[in-house]
């Protein structure tokens, strides 16, 4: 079977060959059939892959290292990418895709840069199945066959992280094509509206599972590893910010492009930019210089093909692009107090924030090559990244009023007048009612700011209430990704600065109080599930009349030797409470089980938020109504 | 020539806030060993501290929820530290740890959040020059 993939990899690898040559030749139909024929057999390649895990098939290499009978099904399918052979299978898979996708609907009309674009995608797909097929082959036969195999990493078991790897491939990878868009463009040096138009439906394309997929690695460090928080500047996160900062910044900056013709090189750039940093960040993640979770294949020679990759890409799109951006054609004229100088300052403002945050994470890189040993926590996050963003989002409400080429200034000292009143109501309220730190006050200001500023733009767009409903799906879009902005804001903000947290070490019969929380240990049991044995925990919680059930778990999983943390989470209205189960101690000759206990208030507003902008983008990419 | 002005007035700023919060807030790492060489920091500055977790120094001192623990390197130094919390999965004596947190006055360590190996092939980055720890052999 797992040859009959490994045979369909090769073709794949000869029809993205053939889409690469015919496509830059200018041959669209050749180069987009050559494209679907690599995507077909693609699928089956990674099929059989799938299959063999499925089947638990130790006779091949990566189930034997990755795989276990007694595994639930759902597991051993994501298995299939939950290490770093199969998830390269996946990234070829998903660039095919993207060209496949390209090939059947990219609607330019203009038949040499379609078929430029499916050429440059071909490579990068060629470039991807020869690292997959010559550096970190999945199709390897194990002989003799092992009669069980090792277990996938078992915090990896686990349903967000059974689905976290695809939506996050499909962001990293959809801005392959995005970067082949630019590629074409570049080529013929035509980065105009029409270009524009196209681009910015797989910048979106590319920039909603992105958002999922963060989301989605985020929630499962908050519920998995049992630390409380949601995120914790770990270089594999920043590794995803990165390059949906940058996202974040080519969904303005294309938008200005195919409404006015503006920005032409600079939106080139951040298309080639925001993929590059893809690649760096599946660089940083699968190369082993940075320790972490996601590091499973440490191996100097794989980083090294990575980075040459990223060498390679990067030195043909950016002389590619010092070539060309020259002769690009400019816009309509516009002044700095404008909504292109807005958006200038937008575009601005995240790419300094994304290379903050890639200063931040490859400094200890630095200081180790020189000789010193230090890392770069949370602290320098908040005082660099934070007040930037948040300098940025307290003039999105004022200048997403303004209109395109010169500004109306006139109204600009209510805008003035309405900020500083909302921030003194908020510091009045926050340090004088509250008594919640001054950040956390301007914070949750700036959250109404965001949320009432895209309400009011919304109704300003509208003229009349009445009217609301029949705007563009891209105007709601915009509305629904900025109020998801502020509703982040304000979980981020009461969660950041409200979390309560305490240790109980309690026997059998003991109770402690958190945050209000009565919380009373029966026992604790031993359980066992499929593929492991586990301390289950026994609690229940009482604050007034409510009363929580919960059963924080430890799991141990023998076939990796590894224990894992089943947080036991109660969702009241305003917050969740959260016991993780901790180690067992002898104190005094008496058993007594750690427990560490949160309540992480508005914790649902910061998923929630993020959703609301990958749902904000989704309506902007859906097709435009048609009129009745 | 506008967004030139913006642009650079902007990255500037940025270059400088990034410059300061990195000198005040990159973490420094010791071992038992650099820091007797060293002397202790700062008291309240963030740093790391790793090595091993010196076999038969790990007590409990209040009800349970508070843990001391002595760590070693190939010194005769050591660094005692506290921890209020749950212990990482894999932590037992003569495992590699590093702990993030702050020195006191009087030298002890109360560490924010102590890290140890994550599986049996994750080490710590930090503590992979120190090679193999005293109970390798005996697990």
């Amino acid at each position: 079977m797992i040859e009959l993939g490994h045979l369909a990899a090769f073709l794949a690898l000869a029809a993205s060959l053939a889409q690469g040559v015919l496509g830059l030749t200018g041959a669209r139909a050749l180069a987009g059939r050559a494209a679907l024929v690599a995507f077909a057999v693609m699928v089956l390649s990674f099929l059989t892959l799938v299959v063999a895990f499925a089947r638990s098939d130790f006779s091949v290499a990566l189930v034997a290292n990755n795989s276990h009978t007694l595994k639930p099904m759902l597991y051993k399918i994501a298995g299939a990418w939950g290490n770093h052979e199969g998830s390269m299978a996946l990234w070829c898979l998903v660039t095919m895709g993207f060209g496949a996708a390209g090939a059947l609907w990219m609607r330019t009309g203009r038949e040499t840069f379609e078929a430029r674009a499916l050429g440059v995608q071909g490579w990068l797909a060629t470039g991807a199945l020869g690292y997959l097929l010559f550096a970190s082959s999945p199709y390897l036969r194990l002989d003799p066959a092992p009669l069980q195999g090792a277990g996938l990493n078992p915090i990896l078991q686990d349903p967000a992280l059974a689905f976290h790897p695809p939506m996050l491939y499909l962001g990293y990878v959809g801005y392959s094509f995005v970067f082949a868009l630019a590629a074409a463009g570049l080529m013929e040096a035509r980065i105009d509206r029409v270009w524009a138009k196209e681009a910015r439906r797989w910048s979106l394309a590319a920039f909603i599972p992105l958002t999922l997929g963060i989301a989605l690695g985020s929630y499962w460090a908050y519920y998995e590893l049992g630390w409380g928080g949601w995120w914790f500047w770990d270089p594999v996160e920043n590794a995803s910010l990165m390059p949906w900062l940058l996202g974040a910044a080519l969904l303005h900056s294309v938008a200005v492009t195919e409404k006015r013709g503006s920005f032409a090189a600079w939106t080139a750039l951040l298309a080639v930019l925001a993929f590059l940093f893809s690649i760096m960040g599946a660089f940083l993640v699968r190369s082993g210089v940075l320790t972490s979770v996601h590091a499973f294949a440490v191996d100097p020679r794989r980083g090294l093909l990575l980075l040459g990759g990223l060498i390679a890409y990067g030195g043909f799109a950016l002389g590619l692009f010092a070539l060309r951006a020259p002769k690009l054609e400019g816009g309509k004229p516009w002044t700095i107090l404008s909504r292109e100088g807005a958006l200038v300052v937008n575009n601005v403002v995240l790419v300094v924030a994304a290379l903050t945050v890639l200063l931040g994470t490859l400094f200890p890189l630095i200081a180790e090559a020189a000789g010193r040993t230090i890392s770069v926590g949370e602290p320098y996050f908040r005082l660099t990244f934070v007040p930037m963003l948040a300098a940025l989002l307290a003039i999105l409400p004022v200048v997403q009023a303004w209109s395109w080429g010169k500004a109306d200034l006139s109204t600009l000292w209510k805008w003035a007048a309405g900020g500083v009143g909302l921030v003194v109501i908020f510091l009045l309220l926050g340090v004088g009612l509250w008594d919640i730190p001054l950040g956390a006050a301007f914070g949750l200001a700036l959250a109404f700011w965001l949320i009432f500023g895209a309400l009011w733009e919304l109704r300003r767009r509208a003229v009349t209430l009445a009217r609301v409903f029949r705007l563009p799906l891209r105007v709601w879009g915009m509305t629904l990704a900025h109020i998801g902005l502020g509703v982040f804001i304000l979980g981020a903000v009461v969660e950041t600065t409200q979390r309560y947290e305490a240790t109980l070490a309690l026997p059998a019969g003991g109770s402690g109080t958190v945050a209000g929380w009565h919380v009373t240990l029966h026992d604790v049991r031993a359980i066992e599930g499929p593929n492991w044995y586990a301390d289950k925990a026994d609690l229940t919680a009482r604050k007034g009349s409510a009363r929580a059930e919960m059963a924080p778990t430890k799991r141990y999983y023998p076939a990796a030797r590894m224990p894992t943390t089943e947080t036991a989470i109660h969702k009241t209205g305003t917050g969740d409470l959260y016991v993780a189960l901790g180690d067992r101690r002898d104190v005094d000759g008496e058993t007594r089980w750690v427990f560490r206990v949160y309540f992480n208030p508005l914790i649902d507003l910061v998923y929630l938020g993020v959703l609301l902008m990958g749902l904000g983008a989704l309506f902007s990419v859906l097709p435009r109504r048609r009129k009745p | 020539m506008w967004t030139f002005g913006v642009a650079a007035a902007l990255l500037l700023a940025a270059a400088a806030l990034a410059f300061v919060a990195l000198r005040q807030n990159a973490n420094l790492f010791y071992t038992p060993e650099t820091l007797a060489e060293n002397g202790v920091p700062a008291a309240g500055k963030e740093v790391k501290v790793g090595g091993w977790v010196e076999p038969g120094s790990l007590t409990y001192p209040g009800d349970g929820s508070e843990m001391v623990f002595s760590i070693i390197d190939n010194s005769p130094a050591s660094i005692t530290v506290s921890f209020t919390g749950i212990a990482p999965d894999l932590f037992r004596e003569g495992q590699g740890v590093v702990a993030i947190g702050t020195f006191d006055a009087d030298g002890r360590f109360t560490a924010r959040q102590v890290l140890a190996k994550h599986d049996e092939n994750y080490q710590p980055r930090e503590l992979r020059p120190l090679g193999a720890g005293p109970d390798q052999n005996a697990s």
